[in-house]
């Protein structure tokens, strides 16, 4: 054997270990994700029905439990609520960051802020939202917007973290392009930079919202957990993770496999949403 | 004293009677017959310094680019002339910390003046940049008319000067039947076209191209410079390189730098046969840089 081949033996060999090294961490990450979903879908598929969709939860001891159509609906509403009011505002702190903070006093220490916002457990804003308002005097008690702003103060860090990455992103030699043309800079963050960023903004905004429609913690002391459908934000509002917390605990076999349909039904809508976001994002960066 | 854009560009007959479909060829149509000979402003720089930081990267540069010439920056890497050039429209000052002083007049116009608004300089001074930077979300008719689409031109107007600046920076041929497809499917020479044809669209009187060729091959860059000798008849073009062959070819004159210094500027054959400074000749000899 020439030396030239003895190297490329070894070569090959520790090639082929590390290769396989790297499949195996692949395939044990999906492991749990695989379950997870496996299972989600055995338990889950099994509570739905049209009824399951339609009726709000009855409370009913015996006889027919209800459905979860309170908890999909009061998700939703809260949801867009808390993401109509932090995705503007997550972007706006980003683009102050980006495009003038820069490296700033200022904007350094929003950045620090900003990280360790991102930290706070979620049941602490919740606990913020219950105390400040919920408590207050005059205009207290549970309501959805409370929720609504208990998730808007989770989704912030996350929208405006991620953010500042897809606009950090942007070449400067785009900005330099626009500028060169005599556009002013707010033209040019309105024509070039978020465009260009756009995949990336929706990429963040679709975690801060998917993690928002997970959460329970904020939801348990503001909106609660109520049986009936309403579209009055200023009034208690049920929701899926609330609905799930809820009724995970029971001890009726009926209300647990009602848990696993609303969780299922909680994964495909964000689903839905994602895919949905993904193709737009996708068409409006061709045209 | 505020900026007042030329009145050349802007006062122009109807652009509905440019002879848009008249069939010429490719680097001769467009902008170029339209306005044979039109005087373009020349930029004279006094005594101009540049820093970032501390950092000095321009030291008390003395220059006159005349009207309709063609002038050629040379000189080694990290020695100014890229710095020096982004001051005549004032991108130097988007660099955070960096700072100019001295003097940059457009003809007689103080482009630092007070009062003179930052925008109208960069539309009377367009810019093209070392790598070609078409906006990746826009196609190729958006890329051309985003410039033109800050100052509101809209509708038929906008279609002709899209198609005027494709023409005038020799494209159009090559992408007439493409415009709503996207600017970067394009190659890195018909890119780094579309970017001039970007800058043109605006009707600047000036013309910075930073190294425009150095992402180029040969044979782009032969397209490039063929027009920048075409555009010089109705601009003021300055060109920075790293070439010398393409400072020859292209420039009526010629300025090197070195250490953020103008060391020399003449005429082009000069500067490269017969050069008054020794760091010139070793310069353009090929002894150092």
């Amino acid at each position: 054997m020439t030396p030239l081949a003895g190297i490329g033996a070894r070569r090959r060999r520790s090639d082929r270990v590390a290769r396989t090294m790297l499949a195996v961490a692949t395939g044990l990450a999906l492991v749990p994700l695989v379950l997870i979903l496996f299972y989600l879908v055995k338990q889950g598929l099994g509570a739905w029905s049209p009824s399951f969709f339609t009726t709000d939860p009855s409370g009913r001891f015996l006889g027919d439990p209800g459905g979860i159509r309170s908890a999909i609906l009061g998700t939703i509403e809260i949801v867009a609520l808390a993401s109509a009011i932090a995705i503007p505002a997550g972007i706006g702190v980003a683009l102050y960051l980006v495009e003038y903070g820069r490296d700033g006093r200022f904007a350094t220490a929003v950045r620090y802020f900003v990280d360790v916002m991102t930290g706070v457990p979620s049941i602490a804003f919740g606990l913020f939202i219950y105390i400040t308002l919920v408590l207050a005097t005059g205009f207290g008690g549970f309501a959805g917007w409370k929720g609504s702003l208990a998730l808007a103060l989770l989704m912030l860090p996350i929208v405006t973290r991620s953010a500042e990455v897809a606009l950090t992103l942007v070449p400067e030699s785009l900005r330099e392009a626009a500028l060169a043309l005599g556009a002013p800079r707010w033209r040019v963050v309105a024509r070039v930079v978020l465009p260009t960023a756009l995949p990336g903004l929706v990429t963040g905004v679709l975690l801060a919202v998917a993690r928002a429609a997970g959460e329970t913690a904020p939801l348990l002391f503001t909106a609660t957990i109520v049986k009936e459908t309403t579209a009055n934000l200023a009034a208690p509002m049920n929701s899926l993770p609330a609905q799930i917390f809820s009724d995970v605990g029971q001890a009726q076999d009926r209300l647990v496999a009602r848990a696993w349909g609303a969780a299922l039904t909680l994964v495909v809508m964000i689903l839905v949403l994602t895919t949905l976001a993904r193709l737009v994002s996708r068409r409006s960066r061709i045209a | 004293m505020s900026f007042q854009p030329a009145k050349t560009g802007m006062t122009d007959p109807p652009r509905t009677t440019h002879p848009t479909a008249a069939p010429t060829p490719a680097v001769s149509s467009g902008l170029g017959d339209r306005r044979a000979q039109t005087r373009a402003r020349s930029v004279t720089l006094r005594n101009l310094h540049a820093y970032y930081g501390d950092q000095h990267a321009v030291n008390g540069v003395w220059l006159e680019f005349p009207a309709n010439e063609v002038t050629a920056i040379i000189g080694p890497s990290g020695c100014g002339k890229s710095t020096m050039v982004r001051c005549i429209n004032r991108m130097h000052e988007e660099v955070p910390g960096a700072r100019a002083v001295g003097t940059v007049l457009l003809d007689d116009l103080d482009i630092y003046g007070d009062g003179t608004d930052v925008v109208a300089v960069r539309r009377a001074v367009g810019m093209v940049f070392q790598k070609p930077n078409p906006f990746p979300t826009m196609s190729v008719f958006d890329n051309v008319a985003a410039g033109l689409r800050l100052t509101g031109t809209r509708g038929s107007e906008l279609r002709d000067r899209v198609e005027h600046s494709l023409k005038a920076a020799g494209l159009w041929d090559e992408v007439h039947g493409r415009l709503a497809q996207p600017g970067i499917g394009l190659s890195g020479g018909q890119q780094q076209r579309l970017c001039i044809a970007r800058t043109l669209a605006v009707e600047p009187e000036v013309i910075l191209m930073d190294e425009p060729c150095s992402a180029l091959d040969p044979v782009a860059t032969l397209k490039i410079e063929e027009l920048v000798a075409e555009l010089s008849r109705r601009y003021t073009i300055v060109v920075v390189t790293h070439n010398m062959q393409q400072a020859a070819r292209v420039a009526d004159s010629t300025a090197f730098m070195l250490n953020g210094e103008l060391v020399e500027h003449g005429p082009t054959g000069r500067m490269f046969t017969n050069p008054g400074d020794p760091r010139t000749e070793q310069y353009v000899t090929g002894k150092f840089g």
